[in-house]
Parts: structure tokens; sequence; C-alpha cells
């Protein structure tokens, strides 16, 4: 009997760890969304977050080398400004026409798992203010205010 | 922050439909469930139907129905019918001796502003729906209680 044909694209897109053959995928998929092309930067975020397996961080890819879809990184971070070990999820990305389809929920859940087996019963991130889609997509995952403030000043 | 009463019906009886949006309610039911007037709830609905938020079904048994999108709709969506929101805050007002010290002011409360209109423009209805369910503020307030007991 042939194989049912899954109808959601999303769905049949794996999630797994990233390798440095994923980067390039990486690269051209945040250069789609932002505009900005960020070698330098992926490369050490692989290094910090995906090379080394320190169980503490965690750099998520969905598709395969020849086409990354989508991508999340995090790691559990302790004490920083006075907060107890917590997940923080720094980056989530997910290819534009496959949004709402459910990638962007597994990628967070998957990343969430990770976080949950090393002990962690919070995860946190930061949004601009400006980034609505962002935004909502965290709080459509659950999240609700922490009790932290970002703060800044210019330095002059 | 405060709303008007108007806001908070209309985010009552959206947030009740959308629950449901198969559901018909009348005004008197969704009025009873909240424990609102249900002649000034009906002024809200009225309006909700011309911002095409809900649908009025007439006839016996006739009543409301959600018509949007609850995973478009946001929660200011709702409150900008009824509220005046992002008023420019340039005050071109001839500038006085304390002018220094009312724009610190406006400068301050421009920043909470800000922080309440991206928190409202980033809760969807299908979101907030989702947050009732799970009833953060049950949750997080326990940590805190243990917290107070300790402490005694």
């Amino acid at each position: 009997m042939a194989k049912a044909q899954r109808s959601d694209p999303a769905e049949a897109i794996d999630i797994r760890p990233a390798t440095v053959a994923d980067l390039a995928g990486v690269i051209a998929l945040d250069e789609e969304v932002t505009g900005l092309v960020k070698s330098e930067y992926w490369h050490d975020m692989f290094a910090r977050y995906g090379a080394r397996d320190t169980g503490s961080g965690c750099f998520l890819v969905a598709g395969n080398p020849a086409r990354i879809d989508g991508f999340i990184v995090g790691e559990v971070r302790a004490w920083e400004f006075g907060s107890p070990p917590s997940g923080w999820v720094f980056a989530v990305q997910v290819r534009a026409r496959l949004r709402v389809l459910g990638l962007g929920s597994r990628l967070f859940e998957a990343v969430c798992a990770r976080f949950r087996a090393a002990g962690i019963d919070r995860v946190r991130t930061m949004v601009a203010r400006d980034n609505t889609v962002i935004h909502s997509f965290f709080r459509s995952q659950g999240m609700t205010a922490g009790p932290f403030i970002e703060l800044e000043m210019r330095l002059e | 922050m405060k709303f008007q009463k108007a806001t908070e019906f209309a985010l009552y009886a959206v947030l009740e439909l959308a629950a449901d949006p198969a559901r018909q309610l009348t005004a008197v039911e969704i009025a009873d469930k909240y424990g609102i007037s249900a002649h000034h709830l009906a002024k809200v609905l009225r309006d909700l139907g011309r911002a095409g938020l809900v649908d009025a079904v007439r006839g016996v048994g006739g009543g409301y129905r959600f018509a949007g999108n609850a995973k478009r709709l946001t929660l200011m969506d709702v409150i900008r019918l009824f509220e005046d929101v992002g008023t420019d805050s340039t005050d071109t007002a001839p500038r006085t001796a304390g002018e220094d010290i009312a724009e610190g002011l406006r400068f301050v409360v421009a920043e909470l502003d800000a922080q309440t209109g991206a928190t409202l423009r980033s809760i969807s209805l299908s979101t907030m729906l989702k947050l009732v369910a799970r009833r953060p503020w049950a949750t997080e307030a326990r940590p805190a209680r243990r917290a107070a007991r300790r402490a005694r």
C-alpha cells in the first residue's frame, strides 16, 4: 500500500541538532528573513551552542543541509542578573511560507524538551518591542512577561 | 491600567464567543455569565458587529456569533474600537518654565505606553484563550506564597 502523503508540509520536516554542514542553509535562511548576511555570527553561534555537547547549549535545525527551513538556538544560563538556572532562547526562525503550520512550535517544544532534560523548569527569551511577529509567536507558545526589564543607555 | 466599561465588556464578549465560534449567545446570556449590564453589552455588541468581529443572528433563538479569525485578531484590535490608543504625544503647546519636567514625565509615560501597546498587540484572541485555560496566575502564585511562609 502506498504511504499516505502528509498534507501539511511542515509536519514532514525533521528537527535535529545542527551540524557544520547546515550552516550555509542557516545563513541563507537568516539572510532571506533579515536581509543581512551574518556568516561570522552563525559560525560563532554554532561553535558555542552546536559544536560542543556541553548539555547546556542547543542549536536545532529543521530540514536538511540542502535546505534549512527553520532553526532555534538556546542555552541554560545560571545566575545572570540574579536569575536561577533557566533556559534562554536566543534565536528562532522559520521560512515565511511555512509559518503558522506548526514548525515554529515544534522547534520551540524541541528546545524546551532539552531544557527539561537538563533539569530546568523555566524558559526565557527577549523580543524587540516592535517585532510583533516574534512576540506573538512566543506568546502563542504560552510565554508571558517575566520579572526582568531590559534597560539601556547611549554611551557618548 | 484600567479600561472603560465598554472595552471590558467587548473583550468579555469577543473572547466568550471566540471560544466556540459555532455557538450563538444572546447579550443576556453573556451579561449573566459575567455579571454585567445586558443593556450596555447590547450596545457594545452592536459596535462589534459593525466592526465585523461578531455577526448578529436575528429571529427566535437568535444571538451573536464570532465572525473573526481568532488567530489573527489581537486584544489591541478589540481595544482600539473603544479606547483612544496610539494618540500622537507630540505636544505643540508653547514652551513654559516647567516644560522640562513635563517633557520628562511624558518620556517616562511613553515608555509605559509603548510596553503596554506591544503586549496588547502581541496577544491574539486564540493565545488569550489558551492563557485562560492554563491559568498561569494560579500556578505562579504558589512559589510566592511558599516564599512568604518561609520568611515568617
